[in-house]
């Protein structure tokens, strides 16, 4: 059969969509009821990205005011809001919906080669619930701020007078938790019943078995979040004695059920950026991906063993202890499966022709940064320095460096990874390079210092400080500048490349997964013609054209439809 | 490029034979049947994880005050429970019945199995109607705001432990049992308010017409949702009124 998508002239030119899925229909209507996954990516994209910034303002302003040990810019009130606001903005309407609903709802569909998730329709309802939750979170902003660090610990949180910014608060996370649930409930459904003939579980890329894990915790954790907030709610407004000590509530009991969630949710966050990681490892090492299967088991076994360690955050809660040496050993049970995908991507490079892309030196900061982050996760599982370390610096450099030294980091490059493909232009490569160097400096400059002056006794959320620790303060604001400057030079050649940056060939990475099949950007419906199914990682099913037209599928694999791979 | 025979056979088989309830992202009826089905076994997995944590607190409180739940349980008339039971078991019978009716497009049926599931919840929530309302009118209600002046505590309480009175309840920590009861019923409650509309919803579609052998998926989904709603129900009952 003649024409198509894949096969491109002989002289490598290559063909651009004139109607894609962008100008398919024109006008703001076509976008606010539209029921397509892509568009409804790029809105969460668009979404996630006011999160980021909004949550990264505060973040500066709190960098700011620790440059030195009194008071800078902030009030001791403001400085409490600044934290809380930051904490609550980045983790429930950045990190925990943003590779997922962005990136996955762009990808997963076309990684699976099918037209759409299985509902359209929840999908969208799934924005538009992140989108209250997001407005929630603005007017709380303008009620006076919060100022209940963003764990919402009871009686500090529901335990006073009546009021709408924690009403708000409470309202805008159920929301959100709901959004999240039909998120995941869409994936699962959509790899389990969209999946191509010829594609099995085992075929699919690691990003989507990483999905598939994050959906599942999604739906199985979200609701208890929702109902813990849900009753935080009734608890504040009629003081009806859950969780509250002075009607005869338990406040540990709070604290059990926002960890059975939190807990889980972090590998909620964690789980889509490992599955972007292993994407960007196999495609620049162009190499098939080394331990395929255990990489994605141990994405479940993450999920599973993830749902039972919640105790971790409680060891000087007063929970017995008992239980917190049980949630100590489970603890470092999870750190196997983590283990175990880290020493897979470094046996993928191993021998791999590595090409230093842009959305590659994320990858290989991942792999730095989530060392590190997992193996402070361990100092802290072990009871006796948790109990030194808890509510330190040591902490919050530890979740950092997961959450943003591997899921921002993550998220970075896989928009990078993804630019082309979802907006049709390449963006300025040496700019994209620099900034990545950028990310990861700053980063570590940042956090570096926090490891030292928490084991030194630095605790977490003061806005005063000993003197002594004014140079750890210091170091890390300048990194945190470096960051900020790292993001704002990224929004400004990404928002470039959109008017002027080159036209973007099918598969300019010769990535083998099936979204690389379809045009730049894709058609409406996805593929103009039914994607031929192949293992994610035959690389040898593509051959390079030039720099500029990228790769394309060989003869015989456009002729046979069938891929070279001997590895399945 | 050339797609194997199997997959041009599928592509000739499902275009002509396109019936319009079928979304365009979807081959076949059957396919999109059962992805709407997982995707609300899913759902409902995430509802019985919305009523753990609930049961969870529960279990916390009956271990730690065993005596505030056995007090407690007088105020619980067993006799309206059960009724609701009974309501509530019923509509689960025609919820499966509508099911059945939709398959068989037996429309008259259809639409009278949706229009008895419906009543059968609204009776439930009237009846709920009552006992809420002598629960709040002598002050049988959550937290620090528990307070039944000892005229108004249930005759079958007195009797047994002659002398109680409403404050040694209160200090008890009535309130608490309570906040758990007005939780777990509530929640419940919103879930048969959210029934009662979907089934209005399917009453609509049904008198359009819009269901027939091959696509009745909808009034499965429902029927699904409303099991579940009764099954929670049925766990609240012993827990609550049968505690004696
Ligand atoms: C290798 C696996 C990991 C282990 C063993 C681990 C261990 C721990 C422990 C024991 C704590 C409690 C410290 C305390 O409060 O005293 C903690 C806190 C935390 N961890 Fe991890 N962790 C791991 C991975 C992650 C990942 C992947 C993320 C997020 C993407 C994460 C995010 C957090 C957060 C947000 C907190 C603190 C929450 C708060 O108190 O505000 N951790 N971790
Ligand atoms: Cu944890």
């Amino acid at each position: 059969m003649a024409g198509g998508i894949v096969e491109k002239p002989a002289s490598g030119e290559v063909i651009h969509p004139k109607v894609h899925y962008l100008n398919a229909s024109k006008g703001l209507k076509s976008w606010l009821v539209t029921l397509d996954h892509k568009r409804i990516a790029i809105m969460y994209l668009v979404a996630v990205s006011v999160a980021l910034l909004l949550g990264g303002f505060w973040a500066v302003l709190l960098r700011t005011e620790l440059l030195g040990p009194r008071d800078m810019i902030l009030s001791n009130d403001w400085y409490n809001r600044a934290f809380t606001l930051h904490g609550a903005v980045m983790v429930f309407l950045f990190i925990i919906p943003g590779i997922p609903a962005s990136l996955g709802n762009f990808i997963l569909p076309m990684q699976l080669g099918a037209k759409d998730l299985a509902l359209p329709r929840v999908n969208l309802m799934s924005w538009y619930l992140y989108v209250i939750g997001l407005v929630f979170f603005l007017a709380v902003l303008f009620l006076g701020g919060l100022d209940t660090g963003w764990t919402l610990y009871p009686p500090y949180s529901s335990g006073r007078d009546i009021q709408w910014n924690l009403i708000l608060s409470y309202t805008a996370v159920f929301i959100l938790g709901f959004s999240s649930i039909l998120t995941g409930l869409n994936f699962i459904a959509t790899m389990h019943k969209l999946r191509p003939k010829g594609m099995s579980m085992y075929h699919m890329p690691l990003f989507l078995w990483a999905l598939y894990a994050t959906s599942l915790i999604q739906v199985l954790a979200t609701p208890v979040v929702g109902l813990t907030l849900g009753l935080s709610l009734v608890e504040h407004m009629f003081k009806i004695g859950i969780f509250l000590p002075q009607y005869g509530g338990d406040p540990v009991m709070y604290q059990h059920f926002f960890w059975f969630y939190s807990h889980p949710a972090v590998y909620i966050m964690v789980l889509p950026a490992m599955g972007v990681q292993s994407e960007m490892i196999a495609t620049f090492s162009r190499k098939h991906v080394f331990g395929y299967k255990a990489i994605g088991w141990s994405s479940i076994a993450i999920a599973a063993i993830g749902f039972l360690v919640w105790g971790h955050h409680m060891f000087v809660s007063g929970q017995s202890p008992t239980a917190g040496i049980i949630f100590s050993l489970l603890t470092f049970f999870v750190a196997i499966p983590s283990a175990i995908k880290v020493f897979n991507w470094v046996a993928t490079l191993y021998k791999g022709s590595i090409d230093f892309k842009s959305p590659m030196i994320y990858a290989l900061s991942f792999i730095y940064l989530f060392g590190i982050g997992g193996l402070t996760g361990l100092f802290l599982a072990s009871i006796a320095t948790n109990v030194h370390l808890h509510d330190t610096y040591f902490i919050i450099a530890h979740f950092h460096m997961v959450m943003v030294g591997s899921v921002l980091t993550a998220f970075l490059g896989g928009v990078h990874y993804w630019w082309p493909k979802m907006t049709g232009r390449m963006y300025n490569e040496t700019l994209g390079r620099i900034a990545a160097v950028m990310v990861f400096i700053g980063f570590n400059v940042t956090f570096m210092p926090q490891f030292v002056a928490g084991t030194r006794g630095m605790p977490r959320r003061y806005a005063n400080y000993l003197d002594e620790f004014t140079i750890f303060h210091q170091i890390s604001t300048i990194g945190a500048y470096i960051l900020g400057a790292a993001v704002v030079l990224q929004a400004g050649y990404l928002l470039h490349s959109l008017f002027k940056g080159k036209k973007a060939p099918p598969n300019p990475w010769g990535a083998a997964s099936l979204e690389w099949q379809a045009t730049s950007p894709p058609d409406f419906h996805n593929f103009t013609e039914k994607p031929i199914v192949m293992g994610a990682y035959d690389f040898e099913n593509w051959e390079l054209v030039s720099e500029d037209a990228g790769y394309r599928l060989k003869r015989e694999v456009v002729e046979t439809g069938k891929s070279l791979s001997k590895v399945h | 490029m050339s797609t194997s025979v199997a997959e041009h056979e599928t592509r000739h088989e499902a275009l002509p034979a396109r019936p319009k309830e079928l979304a365009m992202h979807f081959d076949t009826l059957h396919q999109q049947y059962s992805t709407g089905k997982l995707a609300m076994w899913l759902f409902l997995g995430q509802e019985l994880l919305f009523f753990c944590g609930l049961f969870t607190a529960y279990a916390v409180y009956r271990g730690n005050h065993q005596e505030m739940f056995h007090y407690a349980h007088y105020f619980l008339d067993w006799r309206l429970g059960g009724l609701n039971t009974v309501v509530l078991l019923t509509s689960s019978l025609t919820a499966a019945w509508s099911v059945r009716c939709a398959q068989l497009e037996q429309r008259k049926g259809l639409l009278i199995t949706l229009a008895l599931t419906f009543l059968c919840a609204g009776a439930f929530m009237v009846v709920k109607y009552f006992e809420y309302s002598h629960k709040l009118h002598i002050g049988a209600v959550w937290g620090s705001n528990f307070g039944v002046a000892t005229a108004d505590l249930p005759p079958a309480l007195l009797e047994k432990y002659p002398g109680m009175t409403g404050q040694q309840l209160q200090l008890m920590g009535m309130g608490t049992f309570f906040a758990i009861y007005f939780c777990m019923t509530g929640l419940h409650g919103i879930h048969v308010l959210v029934g009662m509309g979907l089934y209005a919803w399917l009453f609509v579609r049904a008198l359009r017409g819009h269901f027939n052998r091959r696509y009745y998926g909808a009034v499965d989904n429902v029927a699904l949702y409303w099991h579940i709603v009764d099954m929670i129900w049925i766990f609240l009952f012993p827990l609550l009124y049968l505690i004696g």
